[in-house]
């Protein structure tokens, strides 16, 4: 078993463990961007300790449906981080699933969700549940328009692939790429529960989305779904630094230099983009819900226009 | 796959940056955000126009980027920005489809540019032909523009930048129309642009508004 392997197995489960910090930083940065002195990067994880230590209370009525969501919900994203290259394209799983299987993935802890919520019966849960799927039906071809447009540029839907081939394509422009990387944002704030579309600190019923889902869950429940929201934009993250800065990910043919380096690089570029993330969120404005199906429209047809403008121009 | 020379990436990433602002506009709502995305797009062309002319040694055409700098980018937006403070319309346009039904018809429009402009481009010898169907794309966009909106000055725009779409397709087609046409072509824009400037007041004189379907309505008592 060479070092490289290695390393892939450990690639998933340091993201499990490290999605919670990627929140915290981005909670920072937005805390500094609004000169608040924040609560510090390691928060979530008192929270999820402080969760964990709690009982759950589950409501009357509620169905083993209720219970088992959060598992599966972090199943899902737990498995979609070893389908992710963070750092080295060797994820334990990154060879059996492509990019199509990750957006279905996605899509069963969205489905699990959205049935749990609906399940105990309240008013806001099926509000909520309802949002979040018409969320979801507006972002995922969005995201599917995203990677088809990486995948036509790379010759394959495995992301291990489309990491090593636009890493070692050096210096050259493509207009595409631009346009699915513009897109993938949208879709990130939009599947993430951030700022445009839904605000993750509200204490507004009425605008939630996704809060309004987990409004009845306590205890460990919560905090699965609380760290599976946080691998779910750790992956996301990791997603768009793979197919659009994919440069110092370890590829297949890395040596152990490379690999030492890899670790940082990625790091840096999460912090990086985590940074980003806040300022995005602290520069705009939510939206109203019914302007939510012209943003992901609009993130859509980016996405579209990337692949119209990768046939028209890059072959 | 064939990796292609610097100058053609960046002539394709200013084309895309062409659709990028056109598409922006179809979907902006606010009217002072369309002069400046007018002002971006006009700032793409006349950069795109000076690849063009270094590549392929075409000296006329820097004196068309040159004038669409001074023109598009420039005077036109400024007379725009006036045009607005005095005529006191900063609110958001009103357009007559929702937008994203306007950004779907936009992308079948897209497409449609785009096959159209493949048997073209492929008997045309010049370094920036692959984006002709964009230009072609950009002037069936604006003209999408100026069909789904109500106010005047945003049809306005829409017209604009339908000029900017025919010129970017010259360049990329013919490195260019000559000079004296493209002087004639920015000098009838400005004009045209003046005497819109003017009609504006007229109308909203008329009508205490800029909405055009005011005119529809017209009578002889």
């Amino acid at each position: 078993m060479s070092a490289g392997s290695v390393i892939g197995l450990v690639e998933a489960p340091l993201a499990v463990l490290l999605a919670p910090l990627l929140i915290g930083w981005i909670d920072q940065c937005r805390a500094w961007l609004q000169n608040r002195r924040g609560a510090g990067v390691l928060q979530p994880y008192r929270t999820l300790r402080k969760l964990l230590h709690k009982d759950a209370v589950i409501a009357h009525g509620a169905s083993s449906l209720f219970r088992v969501s959060p598992y599966i919900q972090f199943g899902a994203m737990a498995m979609a981080a070893a389908i992710i290259p963070v750092f080295s394209v060797r994820a334990p799983l990154g060879v059996a699933a492509d990019t199509i299987a990750l957006v279905g993935v996605f899509a069963l802890a969205r489905v699990f969700m959205a049935l749990a919520a609906m399940d105990i019966g309240t008013a806001f849960g099926t509000l909520g549940a309802r949002r979040e799927m018409l969320v979801g039906f507006l972002s995922e071809p969005a995201l599917l328009m995203v990677f088809l447009t990486a995948s036509l540029i790379s010759q394959s839907t495995l992301l291990p692939t489309i990491v090593d081939v636009l890493g070692q394509i050096h210096l050259t422009i493509f207009p595409s790429l631009a346009f699915a990387a513009i897109a993938f944002v949208m879709v990130l704030l939009a599947e993430n529960a951030r700022i445009p579309i839904d605000n993750p600190s509200t204490h507004l019923e009425l605008t939630m989305i996704h809060e309004a889902m987990v409004l009845e869950y306590s205890g460990r429940h919560l905090a699965l779904i609380e760290w599976s929201s946080a691998l779910k934009l750790f992956n996301y993250a990791a997603i768009g630094v793979a197919l659009f800065v994919p440069w110092g990910l370890a590829g297949r043919a890395a040596g152990p230099m490379e690999l030492a380096l890899a670790l940082p690089i990625a790091a840096a570029k999460l912090a990086i983009a985590g940074a980003a993330l806040a300022i995005v969120e602290t520069l705009s404005a939510k939206l109203r819900i019914f302007r939510a199906p012209e943003f992901l429209a609009t993130a859509f047809l980016l996405a579209v226009l990337g692949l119209l403008v990768h046939l028209l121009l890059e072959r | 796959m064939t990796t292609l020379p610097l100058s053609s990436q960046l002539i394709n990433l200013g084309a895309a940056v062409l659709l990028l602002t056109s598409f922006a506009m179809l979907s902006q709502r606010r009217i002072v955000s369309l002069v400046n995305l007018f002002a971006i797009q006009g700032a793409a062309l006349s950069a795109s126009t000076a690849i063009v002319a270094y590549t392929s040694g075409q000296h006329h055409l820097y004196y068309s980027a040159a004038l669409s700098v001074a023109l598009k980018m420039l005077l036109l937006p400024w007379i725009l920005h006036r045009l607005i403070r005095r005529l006191n319309v900063r609110w958001d346009t009103e357009p007559l489809i929702n937008i994203p039904t306007t950004m779907l018809v936009g992308i079948v429009l897209v497409v449609f540019a785009f096959g159209l402009a493949q048997p073209i481009s492929q008997m045309s010898t010049t370094i920036a032909r692959s984006t002709l169907g964009i230009a072609l794309a950009v002037v069936m966009l604006s003209f999408l523009m100026m069909i789904t909106r109500r106010k005047a000055i945003s049809q306005i725009v829409g017209f604009l930048a339908m000029e900017n779409g025919l010129f970017f397709a010259a360049t990329s087609a013919t490195y260019g129309m000559p000079m004296v046409v493209e002087l004639g072509v920015a000098l009838d824009v400005l004009i045209g642009m003046v005497i819109l400037g003017v009609f504006f007041f007229q109308i909203r004189e008329q009508f205490d508004s800029l909405d055009l379907q005011h005119l529809e309505q017209l009578r002889e008592d």
